[in-house]
């Protein structure tokens, strides 16, 4: 009797669990949101939902509950939450990831695990190379492909001597190798300095007496935002050029203030780019939170599309990977950027393009759109990823 | 490396030691004086750089805020003091810095709950963001020199205030013997409360100066408080003239590391080498500075006579 009804109650809980599933989608969605990187989560979370809500609400007919997790930028800190999410929330599929030193650690327990990991902002080397996996979608980039455009463009521009900066960790000298892999001028000075460095005074005026004719920043965060205004303060921008990735953005913009004006910059999308996708997306967003979108809001924003497009093309059904899989790759959304498609490696092929920091007509300053630099780029690390 | 380059990055290292000099006065009071543990100062040196920035906008003038800024931070310290820190001057170190400790996080999360996450903006005021030749070929930014101007005057002030006052006095006794100053009717407290203030403001002034040139943001005080420690302990802890010394010292050879090192490695080792070197050593230079001057004066540059 009593084995009859535990293999009753049993069935029962085998049944109820699909149909509970079948109706919702769980997302964890993992961020830095605390400390001087917080406003890059803040704008990652509010890129996400924005794409939902322009989804209808919902991701391929699915109830999507978002269960966002703060990294605090520290690796382990990752891992733990990976390791809730996974095993206590149960989620469908795990999102964002602001770091590449978390995502290194995050990434193999969410793919082993068979859970799919979009990632909306971090793209280190290993990932898109040897260690590449079916379980993981980018909608950012590789890391080195905004300093290779900017390479490429200081060396169409014909500049000769350039000065390369960087902080002291691997995303900096990644940069540098990434711009150098363009830019075939005259390398006059290479130089390091210690991560979150507040004062630049002296790397400046080594620079400006250098004898290059353009400088390359790498500073992203709060770093940018020193190096930027006293670069403005020195005297330099009439001077030595200043050409940067991911050093001004519209996280930084609000502090950096008219120092920043008339800088260049590359990135895969600028808030000036011209079409009816993001003319909405960043349209909706400053009315939403009067602020300008940045280039995390948008990989954000790209990663919900990307999710509710394979959900839409499975009829919701989560359970088939292998459809699910192939529903991912097809990325059949448009995308803010333009055109979007997934190379081997399941990193976006995409262009890359100068901006210029403009006032936009509402006063605030934005990145204005100038050129294309790269057409349909793919990383350089596709070829040692084993997928086909 | 032409004469005039070899200036302005002298210019550079004196202008940052000074930058330091007006953290550390600040700190080396309250540690010295009332044998205090304070990791929370650069949390008021955060303030008083968001106080300016929130200021700016309402007064419409730079200086006013500026004066307004560093006087909340005052007022923020005597707070502080009277609410958090009062009961902890006879408990152990570790104590002080569990709850100077708690204190940052507190603030770099109120700053972020207040003013949001992305940083604020700030710039110097119109008449001082221009630069003057001080010799040929040697332009310096006429804000970082006022940073230097205000830096000597605090070193003036607090000489004379040390020195020559009445409340000098009464902080030197307070220093040496708290028991003996409170028997003969002093009241102790609210001196040290006073001193705290003052070291408050003294942070909140460093803030100050610091706004326009750094970026104003949850946790910018972390970084310099470590800095902040290294000065005052190569400088004798408490002693206001160690802190000037030390904080120019460590200035110069931080400037000095991070610019020469890796051009003097470039001419012995290989470019790839110097490049991978230079930048580790230099920012290991002024803790090999400290540890030199320890092993040689334990007790710092200028102990302050207890």
């Amino acid at each position: 009797m009593l084995r009859t009804l535990l293999l009753a109650a049993s069935a029962l809980t085998l049944l109820a669990v699909p149909a509970a599933a079948q109706n919702k989608v769980k997302i964890g969605f993992i961020a830095t949101m605390s400390g001087p990187a917080g406003a890059i989560g803040k704008d990652m979370e509010d890129g996400f939902r924005l794409g939902i809500e322009h989804a209808g609400g919902k991701l391929g007919g699915l109830e999507p509950e978002v269960i966002i997790g703060d990294d605090q930028l520290k690796p382990e800190v990752g891992v733990q939450l990976v390791d809730k999410m996974l095993n206590r929330d149960k989620v469908d599929m795990v999102a964002g990831i602001v770091f590449s030193n978390v995502m290194m650690a995050a990434y193999k327990p969410i793919v082993d695990s068979k859970t799919f990991l979009v990632s909306t902002n971090a793209g280190p080397s290993p990932i898109a190379g040897a260690q590449c996996s079916p379980y993981y979608f980018s909608t950012s980039w590789q890391n080195d492909q905004a300093h290779e455009a900017m390479g490429k463009y200081m060396q169409d521009k014909g500049y000769k001597k350039a000065y390369l900066m960087a902080p002291n960790y691997q995303a900096g000298k990644d940069a540098l190798e990434g711009v150098k892999r363009y830019f075939k001028g005259q390398v006059v000075g290479e130089v390091y300095t210690t991560v979150n460095q507040p004062d630049y005074s002296a790397e400046i005026a080594q620079a400006a007496a250098s004898g290059a004719d353009a400088l390359y920043v790498f500073y992203p965060g709060g770093m940018g935002i020193n190096f930027v205004k006293q670069y403005a303060q020195a005297g330099l921008k009439s001077k030595l050029p200043l050409h940067s990735a991911f050093t001004v953005d519209t996280t930084t913009l609000p502090a950096q203030g008219d120092a920043a004006l008339g800088l260049l910059g590359t990135a895969f999308w600028t808030d000036g780019l011209d079409n009816p996708v993001n003319k909405k997306f960043v349209d909706d967003f400053v009315k939403k939170h009067n602020r300008v979108p940045s280039t995390y809001a948008a990989q954000s924003y790209d990663g919900a599309l990307l999710i509710n497009a394979a959900l839409t093309q499975t009829k919701g059904n989560l359970a088939d990977k292998d459809a699910l899989r192939a529903a991912f790759k097809k990325a059949d959304f448009k995308s803010v950027r333009g055109n979007f498609r997934f190379n081997t490696n399941q990193h976006p092929i995409q262009n890359f393009y100068l901006f210029e920091v403009v006032k936009r007509p509402d006063g605030k300053l934005g990145t204005g759109f100038k050129a294309t630099v790269f057409t349909d780029h793919a990383d350089a690390y596709a070829k040692d990823c084993p997928m086909k | 490396m032409t004469l005039s380059l070899f200036l302005t990055q002298a210019l550079n290292g004196v202008q940052f030691g000074v930058m330091l000099f007006l953290m550390a006065a600040g700190l080396t009071l309250v540690f010295g004086i009332m044998n205090l543990v304070n990791l929370a100062h650069g949390s008021l040196y955060m303030m008083g750089a968001y106080f300016l920035a929130a200021l700016v906008p309402v007064t419409g003038n730079f200086f006013v805020a500026a004066v307004l800024a560093v006087a909340a931070s005052l007022a923020l310290g005597i707070v502080v003091e009277l609410i958090a820190l009062r009961t902890l001057y006879r408990r152990d170190h570790l104590d002080q810095v569990l709850c100077t400790f708690g204190l940052i996080l507190f603030f770099n999360e109120i700053v972020r709950m207040i003013w949001g996450a992305t940083a604020l903006f700030v710039q110097p005021p119109p008449i001082l963001s221009g630069f003057v030749q001080l010799l040929p070929g040697v332009i310096y930014p006429v804000y970082r020199l006022t940073i230097m101007g205000v830096g000597l005057a605090v070193a003036i002030f607090l000489y004379w205030l040390n020195g020559h006052t009445r409340l000098g006095m009464l902080i030197r006794a307070g220093a040496s013997n708290r028991a003996m100053v409170g028997a003969l009717g002093v009241n102790i407290t609210l001196l040290y409360t006073l001193v705290f203030g003052l070291g408050a403001a003294l942070a909140g002034l460093a803030g100050v100066m610091a706004g326009p040139i750094l970026s104003v943001q949850s946790g910018m005080g972390d970084s310099i408080l470590i800095l902040t420690f290294v000065v005052i302990v190569i400088g004798g802890i408490g002693s206001i003239r160690g802190a000037l010394v030390a904080s120019i010292l460590v200035g110069v050879v931080d400037t000095v590391g991070r610019v020469f090192l890796p051009l003097v490695l470039g001419a012995v080792f290989s470019p790839a080498t110097s490049s991978k070197v230079g930048p580790a050593i230099a920012s290991m230079s002024i803790y090999i500075l400290m540890a030199a001057i320890l092993f040689f004066r334990p007790q710092g540059l200028f102990p302050a006579h207890r």
